[in-house]
């Protein structure tokens, strides 16, 4: 059967290709903040471009933060992309100023200490064997437009829950690529724009939920 | 560092590709998004318009065939020409642009600059910059309209302006070498290189496969070009196949 996705729509601008990439990849697509939507769909896509701060106020200004909230608790699958996978740590720092995010993950994201910002382009990562969204494509470039990252993985995770999958990739220093934690993926990149390898990655995603 | 990209550009005017290109196996239809999707099939890292349309009015033609594209080609669009303010910016990316280039409103309002970056994020904003040799500080001083007219200002002052307003990449385009087939201009990109904190992408002189490996040895994070492109001279996979066998990582 087809799986429903959710994009959330807070007004974080470009979501053309993320809807499009999603459909091309197998799901049944809807952009909307409406809450039946949000909670009752097989996957909720959180989409996410610009401010740390600016992604955080929109998505409070929507009542998402609760919602995301609500959805994983309930282990219902949530994928978050770029700045919307930045948001789903404790906080943020951008120009000296902490914002406070989700917080479903203890950590900071900084900005990465590299000699050229951002790092836009295609980068290779390191998955895990066991990584589901990479699986097949796991040797590919992904595309990365981002000047901030996660660069350490804090969350201790023991027995019986299994650990997180943790993909790395290096600017400057290394960065967590993407994560998979139970009901909550999140890719830095934009598999939306990372040509077949970042359809396939999607539709590893769609298949998983 | 990631791989070098590989970018074709393609001049539109009301929502029309202007130039020919000359794809085999291709019937040019004029249609951008044709163009595009051939491109992307072929393993283009990104693509980038350049909207020539003379009229104002016809702006809204260029932004559904931003939609359009952006609804069925999976890698970074970048459009660029007569965006003269914030409005023009945000209904680009809405319309589906992930990146616009400025270049001549840049030079008139240079706020206008700063008040892109706040709004949306260094990362959308591509400054475009048309480049010729003169006598100045650098030996560079940067043109506006298409290299017709000159705007009196160095082009390595400029750039160390434009990446303190917020600059997210520099698109360095050679006036000098642009159309002669000869090559990039090397020397302008080494000194770019010197002082440039963001991505730059080289662009104007490209003829042969070679002269792309040289601009990324130079300091291009990404090579811009059309008519080698277009013309089916040159082809998306030989210029990466050249970048690798040099021992640069192309995707």
């Amino acid at each position: 059967m087809t799986k429903s996705v959710t994009v959330l729509d807070y007004g974080s601008g470009n979501v053309h290709s993320v809807c499009k990439a999603l459909t091309e990849a197998g799901a049944d697509v809807t952009l909307t903040d409406n809450a039946n939507n949000i909670y009752q769909s097989d996957g909720l896509v959180v989409p996410g471009v610009g401010a740390f701060g600016s992604v955080m106020e929109k998505l409070t200004a929507h009542g998402a933060d609760r919602l995301i909230d609500k959805r994983l608790t309930a282990s219902r699958p949530v994928l978050g992309i770029c700045v919307g996978m930045q948001v789903m740590f404790e906080n943020g720092l951008e120009h000296g100023v902490e914002t406070q995010g989700l917080g479903q993950w203890p950590g900071t994201v900084t900005l990465l200490d590299a000699p050229r910002l951002p790092h836009m382009g295609w980068s290779t990562v390191e998955a895990p064997s066991d990584s589901i969204l990479f699986s097949e494509v796991e040797k590919e470039r992904f595309y990365f437009v981002h000047s901030y990252a996660a660069v350490a993985w804090e969350l201790d995770i023991r027995p019986p829950f299994i650990p997180a999958h943790l993909t790395w990739s290096n600017h400057g220093e290394r960065f967590l690529a993407a994560v998979e934690n139970g009901p909550l993926s999140t890719t830095q990149f934009h598999p939306e724009k990372s040509g077949p390898a970042g359809l396939k990655l999607l539709s590893n995603w769609i298949e998983s939920i | 560092m990631p791989a070098v990209r590989v970018i074709p550009c393609l001049d539109v005017a009301s929502g029309r590709v202007v130039k020919g290109v000359n794809f085999r196996n291709l019937v040019d239809s004029g249609d951008p998004v044709d163009l595009a999707r051939n491109y992307y099939l072929q393993g283009s890292d990104e693509l980038t318009f350049l909207d020539v349309t003379a009229a104002t009015e016809n702006r809204s033609t260029t932004r559904d065939m931003v939609t359009r594209c952006a609804e069925e080609i999976f890698i970074p669009l970048t459009v660029g020409g007569g965006i003269r303010s914030l409005e023009d910016v945000s209904l680009l990316l809405e319309a589906g642009a992930d990146k616009v280039s400025i270049g001549s409103a840049g030079v008139s309002r240079p706020e206008l600059l700063a008040e892109i970056a706040r709004e949306h994020g260094n990362q959308i904003l591509v400054i475009s910059l048309d480049i010729k040799r003169a006598d100045s500080a650098s030996g560079f001083v940067v043109t506006s309209h298409g290299g017709r007219q000159e705007t009196g200002l160095d082009a390595m002052q400029w750039i160390e302006k434009v990446q303190e307003l917020g600059a997210g990449e520099l698109l360095i385009n050679s006036i000098d070498a642009d159309g002669t087939r000869e090559g990039f201009d090397l020397e302008l990109i080494e000194k770019v290189r010197k002082i440039a904190a963001v991505p730059i992408i080289a662009s104007g002189g490209a003829g042969k496969i070679s002269d792309f490996v040289e601009a990324a040895q130079a300091g291009a994070d990404a090579l811009l070009a059309a008519s080698v492109f277009h013309s089916g001279e040159i082809s998306i996979a030989q210029v990466k196949q050249a970048l690798e066998q040099s021992g640069i990582e192309a995707r």
